[in-house]
């Protein structure tokens, strides 16, 4: 994407862009991820702390939302039980579309050592996961790359413009 | 004409921001009044104890770190010592190894009560403290990576001693931080104690008697801003803390600003412990003499015979228990934390019941909140300082 | 008072209700018949002064008659001292006396200990399920269920 700058004396006009409309649809997801602040476990603290002074998360345009209404991003930071898949469940579907899921840690992706009875062995079971993270709990740079990841995958879709005029699905691609 | 008294059910959680994690409340309203508060728990219940009844007594120690993460130091503690005490081993722990696990302990309590005042704040409207309180966790889980090589879920303590020494110049770096405590906690002081709004938001909320508490099982720093002067680091030492001099803050005023006032004079008290201990720290052994139990140092392994077969069966088999039960409670951040292990002479615990300190403390919530305004939910459970992970275990 | 002294008043009200007494790492437990738990514990926070119930769990010995035990791990913040009261539950009539009238606590410790090894406390003002989904089948600490649960082939090491 070609932004015009204004250069010392000599100027642009009024500025223009050339871009494609997917890349700019994509460039404006990409860059305000909001995820829900939704922590189920020990990863919840990493995520808090991925969000404090010293990792950061709002110098990359990702803001905690409470209300799953405002978000795009769930992060299933923690262990899942089956008590809680429907409250997952709920949460997720009221969340507006495009929608993004990340499996922070070794619980969310595969149960991780709790292989027992009340334990979902993994939150892809019910839900479309996007990226996942391994680690017990992942350090606050793990869940960054993480969040890169899916920046990265965000970015390479396709017809997401089409799609959000009700043109045609997003067609993935490889990040 | 009569007046409408039709009261209102709410659901609060357990997707909500306040809730510390995966807590339902379920509140009756009259207009803004709480009338009646149902908690709900077991939405993170993974089965640790039942898993533990699969795993042998060294194993279990990393399922012990994921009860209260905000404090996983304090459940090693707690397990490691009950399982030391059920195999009779507890006066054969190394000095070194009891001033250590002190020190990590209080740090640990330093911690969790950093993450508490964060969150706490965080729900009453104070931001700053967030990040401020953040900023000194981060040093704290610095000095647990270069102990354990993990931010958060340690497992550094071993049955009979610990996984290694603390590593060279450590002592420094903990020192250090200890210093900086008071002078932090100043900070703190100065950001919300005399704060009107703070003020507001927390003197006379959430008060619950002594009698009160005592009956509901409430322990820790929740039972002693009710006036009960009970400590369990003083009057049931364990690991050594009859050697250190240090007050147990004790408030009468049963209210969330005592308890707040409390668990800060704890962090300057903490800070003292762990000072009193690096100057007591001296070179020593850090694995108790008990080559049955303990696994022999790798440099033994490799060179002698006899200390790689102990290794090897320690590993592949675990170490048998006389039957028996025991149960070990310490001084947690939260309150009393209890194991009870019953023993059946084999590898493995063949019941381990853990008494969390939050999942009794939570049952003080409705009592402490129904009658009052639903504003202060929000900071009675911030003041009861629980967690989901030990609560449904 | 020491422990000894402890259970002989114990022994002095009740004695034709004391099954058992055993020492062992210096910590007492006192196996008492399940009849008059609530009496016995209202003795020991009344007249010995065990004001908190520390701890109130189950314990299944499968295989045995009787099949389960109430724990109750007391404390007496006075005294700083502990003893632990059990009380034999059979598995044909697994139920007991509830103490949460005695100490307020025991209500969500016997709801769990309902919940999860399958005792019903009597007279107990709400007998839910506490941790697990209420609709949910089974106790899962009980010592015949599976770890993994009931649905689910028992995980097998890995593969390769």
């Amino acid at each position: 994407m070609g932004v015009g700058q204004p250069v010392e004396a000599k100027t642009l006009g009024s500025g223009f862009v050339t871009t494609s409309l997917d890349k700019l649809v994509n460039w404006s997801r990409a860059s305000s991820m909001w995820p829900l602040t939704f922590g189920l476990a020990c990863c919840a603290i990493e995520m808090m702390a991925t969000g404090a002074a010293r990792f950061d998360l709002d110098r990359m345009g990702i803001l905690f939302r409470a209300s799953p209404r405002q978000a795009d991003v769930i992060i299933i930071a923690g262990t899942v039980t089956k008590k809680m898949v429907p409250v997952i469940k709920t949460v997720y579907e009221q969340m507006p579309e495009p929608k993004y899921v990340i499996a922070m840690g070794a619980c969310a992706s595969s149960g991780g050592i709790f292989d027992t009875y009340s334990t979902v062995q993994g939150v892809d079971e019910f839900l479309p996961v996007d990226v996942y993270i391994p680690g017990c709990p992942p350090r606050p740079e793990g869940l960054l790359y993480g969040l890169m990841k899916l920046q990265d995958k965000i970015r390479a879709e396709r017809n997401t413009f089409g799609a959000a005029i009700g043109v045609g699905d997003v067609i993935q691609n490889k990040a | 004409m009569a007046a409408n008294t039709e009261t209102m059910t709410i659901n609060m959680g357990p997707q909500h921001p306040s809730t510390h994690g995966v807590l339902q409340l379920i509140l009756e309203l009259d207009g803004e009044i709480v009338v009646k508060a149902t908690p709900h728990i077991g939405f993170l219940h993974r089965g640790i104890e039942k898993l533990s009844e699969h795993r042998t007594y060294h194993q279990t120690i990393p399922l012990t770190d994921r009860l209260d993460y905000l404090a996983p130091m304090s459940n090693n503690l707690g397990y490691v010592l009950a399982v030391e005490k059920l195999l009779g081993i507890t006066d054969e722990i190394p000095e070194r190894v009891q001033r250590i696990r002190v020190i990590m302990a209080e740090l640990t309590r330093l911690k969790s009560h950093l993450v508490w005042l964060a969150c706490h704040a965080l729900d009453i409207g104070a931001m700053t403290v967030f990040l401020y309180c953040f900023r000194e966790r981060e040093c704290v889980t610095d000095i647990y990576e270069k102990v354990s090589g993990a931010r958060m879920t340690s497992n550094y303590f071993r049955v009979g001693g610990l996984a290694d020494d603390l590593p060279n110049g450590l002592e420094g770096d903990i020192r250090a931080f200890a210093e900086s405590i008071p002078e932090h906690v100043e900070e703190y002081e100065g950001l919300l104690t005399g704060n009107k709004i703070w003020q507001k938001r927390t003197i006379g909320v959430g008060e619950i008697s002594a009698e009160a508490a005592i009956d509901i099982g409430i322990t820790g720093p929740a039972l002693r801003a009710s006036g009960v002067d009970w400590d369990l680091r003083r009057d049931n030492p364990y690991s050594g803390y009859e050697d250190y001099d240090f007050e147990v803050p004790v408030r009468e005023g049963c209210d969330t600003f005592d308890r707040y006032k409390v668990r800060l004079d704890e962090m300057r008290q903490s800070a003292r412990i762990i000072l009193q201990a690096l100057d007591k720290l001296k070179p020593g052994p850090t694995l108790a003499d008990c080559p049955k139990i303990v696994l022999p140092p790798k440099q033994e392994v490799v060179s002698n015979i006899e200390s790689l077969i102990h290794h090897f069966k320690i590993v592949t088999e675990g170490f048998k228990t006389e039957p028996g039960e025991i149960y070990q409670g310490i001084e947690a951040p939260k309150g009393e934390l209890g194991f009870y292990l019953v023993a059946d002479g084999s590898a493995y615990p063949f019941r381990m019941k853990i008494r969390p300190p939050s999942f009794v403390n939570l049952q003080g919530l409705p009592q402490m909140v129904e009658g009052k305004l639903l504003a202060d939910v929000i900071a009675v459970i911030g003041t009861l300082d629980i967690v989901l992970g030990e609560i449904d275990r | 008072m020491s422990d000894q002294a402890i259970v002989k008043k114990l022994k002095a009200k009740f004695s034709s209700e004391i099954l058992d007494v055993v020492e062992f790492r210096g910590e007492t437990t006192v196996t008492v018949k399940k009849e008059q738990i609530v009496d016995i514990c209202t003795l020991m926070r009344d007249d010995l002064g065990f004001n908190l119930l520390c701890d109130l769990c189950g314990v299944d010995y499968m295989g045995r008659s009787p099949r389960f035990m109430v724990v109750y791990n007391l404390y007496n913040i006075t005294t700083k001292k502990r003893i632990r009261i059990k009380a034999p539950v059979e598995e044909k009539n697994a139920s007991i006396d509830t103490v949460s009238t005695v100490w307020g606590t025991a209500n969500w410790h016997e709801r769990e200990c309902w919940d999860l090894m399958g005792i019903k406390f009597n007279n107990h003002p709400d007998l839910r399920r506490i941790l697990m989904p209420a609709d949910w089948e089974g106790h899962p600490l009980r010592k015949d269920y599976p770890v993994q649960g009931p649905d689910r082939e028992p995980y097998q090491g890995r593969l390769s």
